[in-house]
């Protein structure tokens, strides 16, 4: 019996071990994205960006984090107190949970199970709840517009997402990440984005969305409701949303990369597959979250709600329907 | 106790305190909060039962669509708790009436005869391959597709009827045609009027005829 024990302690210090190897990188991803972001949109406005903090700015990241830290986190009198702390945490835990079923290799994946995009689907799902509880709980006018703002977009945008993802799921025949990227094998042609161009774009978009990213930020919306749902966080607790934000734009991108672009596969069959290639094409879906920010100006609220509903869900239902038929025709083993 | 047995307990004491907060609890927003929470203890003690596609939808749909426009509703009300609670001890003989029949009924069904290990053995679990998805639309799409298919037409009908008897249009909305806004040319919307600078505002109007573009 003292044997099983000491095994169970052995598998769970060992996972332990593993999630912190996940996190820490992924943390040093975000910080190193915002220093990113804000250089490649300086460049892309004719700035310099940062570039006072370490050569060329490189340590600008670790002075934020440092700011952030030192400073007061104000509770407002009138707040729901230990909702007001609860906002934060709901946010980046789904944020970071979600990262256990992502394969970065064959075989590099903390967690490799069968159901790992519908996992991934319902985790990210649970994001909403620390927006509307930080918006509700700051008893704050604009935080709360943002909440608002903020559930109808992601309720509306999750249902293209989800239809996208069924055309993913029809192509590869399994929900298992690993198998969706092995389904691509065989170089560039044979990724998913090609059969499912129009169910990319969406996922594409209705990420960014997703994530509240400009243009569709209107939960912040910092020229019309000052900083929408956070607006009355500060220090760590406002840092830790920021944290979120960025994890999640990381995580979309790599779920994009495994699900169109074929993951760790390399584009020619002569180059040897591995996480370099993952890598690759996961900074290059961040660098067009950075690009589409520096260059569309914010959607309306009334135009997100048209795109969602009335341009992406009919698309995403018309496709499924074509990948459906596609599969029955000869060129059925395209997909599989 | 194994480690899955003291798991369950785990999730089962946590869905137990919740389901009591959500009917306990006297502002509506914690209470709806509580029912998120008890939701996904569910999902946790599924997920112990090997269903697992049934667990993450329940996390993907109650949790992630259904409650998040609960909480979107509940937050907007201004609800008056004190007379909400004003009927209370009127309604309690009906509510235990309730509760009583609930509770045999219970017993009838869930009696060790019908349900005890003997009867229902437990389950052999199944490898670590078996995709429990797999299995569910199997099922769904062979053995019951007839009541599957029904339930869909319901469910389409409901869709339909709701947003019939929902749809009203406003005469004071001031509502865009985008394709309409995008199609406009320039011509539509700005006249470049040709005048001489240097005229006085007298001479301009006695001109305006001409200046037309």
């Amino acid at each position: 019996m003292a044997g099983m024990d000491w095994a169970a302690i052995q598998t769970v210090v060992w996972t332990l071990v593993k999630i912190l190897a996940l996190v820490v990188p992924l943390m040093l991803g975000v910080a190193y994205l915002t220093y990113a972001e804000r250089k490649i949109i300086g460049w892309m406005q004719v700035r310099i960006g940062p570039n006072r903090v370490g050569f060329q700015g490189l340590l600008q990241p670790i002075a934020d984090a440092v700011k952030l830290l030192m400073k007061e986190i104000i509770i407002p009198s009138g707040a729901s107190r230990g909702l007001f702390i609860l906002g934060p945490i709901l946010v980046i835990a789904p944020a970071l949970a979600a990262w256990a079923v992502i394969p970065f290799t064959d075989t590099l994946v903390l967690a490799n199970i069968n159901a790992g995009l519908l996992y991934v689907m319902a985790i990210t799902s649970m994001g909403v709840y620390g927006v509307i509880i930080a918006g509700w709980a700051s008893n704050s006018k604009y935080a709360f517009l943002g909440a608002m703002r903020s559930a109808a977009q992601i309720v509306s945008y999750e249902i293209a997402m989800g239809f996208a993802l069924v055309g993913v799921l029809m192509a590869s025949q399994s929900l298992n990440l690993v198998d969706i990227v092995q389904g691509q094998a065989g170089g560039l042609h044979q990724w998913y984005i090609w059969p499912l161009f129009p169910l990319f774009v969406v996922y594409l978009v209705a990420g960014v969305a997703e994530t509240n990213r400009a243009p569709f930020d209107v939960a912040e919306g910092e020229s019309e409701i000052v900083a929408g749902f956070h607006v009355e966080y500060s220090g760590m607790a406002f840092a830790v949303f920021f944290l979120a934000e960025y994890a999640n734009m990381i995580l979309v991108s790599a779920l994009t990369t495994l699900m169109f672009l074929g993951g760790w596969l390399s584009p020619v069959t002569f180059l040897p597959d591995g996480i370099v290639w993952w890598l690759l094409k996961t900074g290059f879906v961040l660098f067009l979250f950075l690009w589409f920010r520096a260059t569309f100006p914010r959607y309306r609220y009334d135009q997100i709600m048209r795109l969602g509903w009335k341009v992406f869900i009919p698309i995403t239902i018309v496709w499924i329907v074509v990948v459906g038929a596609m599969m029955q025709t000869p060129y059925g083993h395209f997909f599989h | 106790m194994t480690y899955t047995t003291a798991i369950f307990y785990f999730f089962a004491a946590i869905l137990v305190f919740a389901g009591m907060r959500v009917v306990t609890a006297r502002n509506p927003v914690h209470a709806a909060l509580f029912l998120v929470l008890a939701f996904f203890t569910a999902a946790g003690l599924w997920m112990l039962l090997e269903a697992e596609f049934l667990a993450i939808t329940l996390v993907l749909v109650y949790v992630g669509a259904v409650m998040v426009l609960f909480l979107f509703v509940v937050m907007m009300l201004d609800i008056n708790l004190d007379k909400l609670r004003e009927g209370f001890w009127d309604y309690l003989p009906l509510a235990g009436f309730v509760s009583v029949l609930l509770v045999i009924e219970m017993a009838l069904i869930l009696g060790s005869r019908h349900f005890g290990l003997e009867v229902m053995g437990t389950p052999a679990p199944h490898p670590a391959d078996y995709s429990n998805t797999r299995e569910l639309g199997r099922l769904l799409y062979t053995d019951y597709v007839y009541a599957f298919e029904l339930a869909a037409v319901i469910l389409l009908v409901a869709i339909v009827a709701a947003i019939a008897l929902t749809l009203r249009r406003r005469k004071d909305s001031k509502y865009i045609d985008p394709a309409a806004q995008s199609k406009v040319k320039r011509s539509d919307r700005l006249r470049i009027v040709k005048m001489q600078a240097e005229k006085g505002p007298v001479a301009r109007i006695q001109d305006s005829g001409e200046g037309g573009a």
